[in-house]
């Protein structure tokens, strides 16, 4: 038999890849299994519980109702005027998403260890899946939200949703993209280094302080103008900010600080794709 | 035929040790090599991988300098001792990991199953795992919906198939899972030791669905096995692996006599001048060729010997099978009987008539009372016991195919 051709070989596997191949195709190819693994991680969420779905707003109620409590009621932090359960669910929500999507990819490796080691697909499924479910999630407590705005509307509590609700989808998308980012990068640096599981457990909460869900900007500039730049260009501050803006009618942010964050954003992203398929392919013999 | 996997030069490395305690450092120095181009300075130092003998350094080559070409629809057997590398190189080539140098080239799709079960959820049921797992392995919904039916019927389990799968024992489960791996529209099949788990029936089943595979559906298979006899039966070619490197890559028969002579320089045949107590020593030998084929014959010969006079009451050879199973007892207290006295010397010569154990290692134990020793003796030699006929029927793994293999006629068949 004679080789007329060169052979056409579907699948080489070599030591070194494009560190910016992502095999978008394989992974839509796998399309079907991002579904089912947002549909597994719904379900068993809530398998065996009497709640069930419900469990999705108990959460950021009671985080609400705590906060208004504490740093309301107690500690008396300034809403911007706004009303303070208002204030807080518009934080939390928005914080929640982002947090659920870093804390989840964050130990993608560790957690899914046993499946990896077994077989193949791409990777990147599994992070995306955990976005894609964390939506639905979000998309509860935006229910919740979207109650509690029109029982206050209806009270007549005074807030002012304007256009840059339009931002509202933009902004989902660039929290998803900076959980998803930071989240990669730290799941790749697990599989080495177990330290960064311990960071991210407190981390995550120390970085909400950080961020202005409990508190809105314009405080901290009023009362601490030197610290003022910790906040501010903490990308998640100006989304949370815009978010409140868009929905309420109160919140500091600029397009300014908006474009600095997209940048950030698609900045760790990018970083954190590159780190992701870097250890992906070798992490199963050092996890 | 066409050449479906090619493997050229493909090596791993693996790191003994701790892995990611104090390595920062050492991480940055490799990052730095790697960053002007050079070799990684801890891959250097590499050495074969023998688990048993303690190396200079933490990098051993787990494959090395691997190369071979697969054609399409041939079954491949991978055999090899535990820590060949066969595990390894299946891993690499179902792209669970990567290599450390060299490649490896396929054509058409992977199914791997290097475990059954990869991906099962618990609280989901029996029907909505099929789909998970199905889409795990690389089906798309659409193939999987197609297939269900047939896979529902292979497990075998249609009844439980909207119960939670944490409820199935666990026989069930394999079955499931091992239903939706066959039934995955791929072009090449690579499978590790998965068949330990299950009854003889399903084993069989499972066995008959991967020769169906590959001789059927002219698809490639790649087959991890320690059972020889499915080997035999299923491979048509085999590579033999040894520390990483290939031995040999040929037909199945001829690999397969090229590891049982290998494997067998570890079985011992003789003992010479054993000291069973400081005034007792015991010689003891088999056939030269301790390889021996189902209905062969199994030649012995012992003496024992000491400088004063003894008495022997009891002496017995005893067999186990890899299982410490004590097979059978060769008793020669009728022989015994006739001797009067006290002895210095005794020396017997002997045979086992036509060995019917099912193939396997088997070892040779001796039971001695007398009035200088009165006790089992250690493990005194080997021998493997092998199917000298290959059929095309698969055979059952030796976890569950009993201990001795009668022989046995039909004198009649009746089919209506």
């Amino acid at each position: 038999m004679s080789e007329a051709k060169p052979d056409k070989w579907d699948i080489e596997l070599t030591p070194k890849n494009n560190l910016f191949d992502l095999k978008l195709k394989d992974v839509w190819h796998y399309r079907d299994l991002l579904v089912l693994l947002v549909r597994r991680d719904f379900v068993s969420f809530y398998k065996q519980t009497i709640l069930g779905p419900l469990w999705f707003f108990i959460q950021p109620l009671f985080t609400t109702i705590i906060y208004t409590f504490v740093f309301g009621s107690l500690a008396n932090i300034s809403t911007d005027g706004l009303k303070a359960p208002l204030f807080y669910l518009a934080g939390i929500t928005a914080w929640n998403y982002f947090a659920d999507c870093l804390t989840k990819t964050s130990s993608v490796f560790t957690t899914n260890a046993g499946l990896f080691g077994k077989v193949y697909f791409p990777r990147l499924i599994v992070p995306l899946s955990i976005v894609v479910s964390n939506l639905i999630r979000f998309g509860v407590q935006m229910l919740l939200f979207l109650l509690m705005m029109a029982f206050y509307g209806i009270q007549g509590v005074s807030f002012h949703p304007n256009a840059y609700l339009l931002l509202f989808p933009f902004l989902l998308i660039l929290m998803a993209m900076l959980g998803l980012g930071l989240g990669m990068i730290i799941s790749a640096m697990t599989t080495k280094y177990r330290d960064l599981a311990f960071l991210i457990a407190f981390g995550i909460q120390l970085m909400m302080y950080l961020t202005t869900v409990i508190y809105p900007l314009s405080t901290v500039k009023q009362k601490y103008p030197r610290y003022e730049w910790m906040v501010e260009y903490n990308p998640m501050t100006s989304i949370i900010e815009a978010f409140r803006y868009g929905f309420l009618g109160q919140g500091t942010f600029t397009m300014l600080s908006l474009a600095i964050t997209t940048i950030i954003t698609i900045a760790i992203m990018l970083f954190g794709i590159v780190v992701f398929n870097r250890v992906e392919r070798n992490f199963i013999d050092t996890v | 035929m066409a050449t479906v996997i090619k493997v050229e030069n493909l090596s791993k490395a693996y790191q003994l040790g701790d892995i990611g305690t104090g390595t920062i450092s050492r991480d940055l120095e490799r990052f730095w090599a790697k960053m002007r181009g050079k070799e990684d300075p801890f891959l250097k130092i590499g050495e074969v991988n023998d688990r048993s003998v303690k190396g200079e350094s933490d990098v051993v080559w787990s494959l090395k300098d691997i190369n071979f070409e697969i054609e399409q629809g041939d079954a491949v057997g991978i055999i090899g001792r535990n820590g060949a590398g066969k595990s390894t190189l299946l891993k690499i080539l179902s792209r669970v990991t990567a290599p450390t140098t060299g490649s490896a080239k396929l054509k058409g799709r992977i199914a791997s199953l290097l475990e059954v079960g990869t991906g099962f959820h618990p609280e989901l049921s029996g029907r909505e795992n099929i789909y998970l797992n199905g889409a795990i392995l690389g089906m798309r919904k659409a193939e999987i919906k197609r297939q269900f039916d047939a896979i529902v019927d292979f497990s075998g389990v249609e009844r439980y198939v909207d119960t939670p799968v944490k409820r199935y024992s666990s026989g069930m489960y394999v079955r499931l899972a091992f239903a939706v791996a066959a039934h995955l529209e791929s072009e090449i099949m690579i499978v590790d030791e998965v068949l330990a788990v299950g009854d003889a029936e399903f084993q069989k089943k499972c066995l008959g669905k991967m020769s169906d595979v590959s001789k059927g559906q002219g698809r490639t298979v790649l087959f991890v096995s320690h059972n020889m006899d499915a080997i035999e039966s299923l491979c048509n070619r085999s590579i033999l692996l040894n520390s990483g490197m290939v031995v040999n890559n040929d037909t199945t028969d001829k690999i397969i006599n090229q590891y049982l002579y290998s494997y067998k320089d570890e079985l011992s045949s003789v003992v010479e001048n054993l000291a069973l107590s400081p005034k007792l020593t015991l010689d003891f030998n088999i056939n030269t060729d301790n390889l021996i084929s189902i209905g062969e014959d199994l030649e012995f010969s012992l003496s024992l010997n000491s400088p004063e006079r003894f008495q022997l009451t009891d002496l017995s050879i005893l067999v186990y099978n890899e299982r410490e199973i004590r097979v059978s007892v060769i008793d020669f207290r009728t022989e015994l009987d006739k001797v009067e006295g006290g002895i210095t010397s005794l020396k017997i010569r002997g045979a086992v008539k036509g060995i019917n154990l099912i193939p396997g290692t088997y070892k040779i134990k001796l039971y001695v009372k007398s009035g200088l020793f009165h006790d089992n003796t250690a493990e005194l030699v080997q021998f493997y016991v092998r199917n000298p006929n290959v059929s095309e029927i698969i055979p059952y793994s030796s976890v569950v195919s009993g201990i001795v293999k009668f022989p046995y006629d039909v004198s009649e068949l009746v089919v209506l």
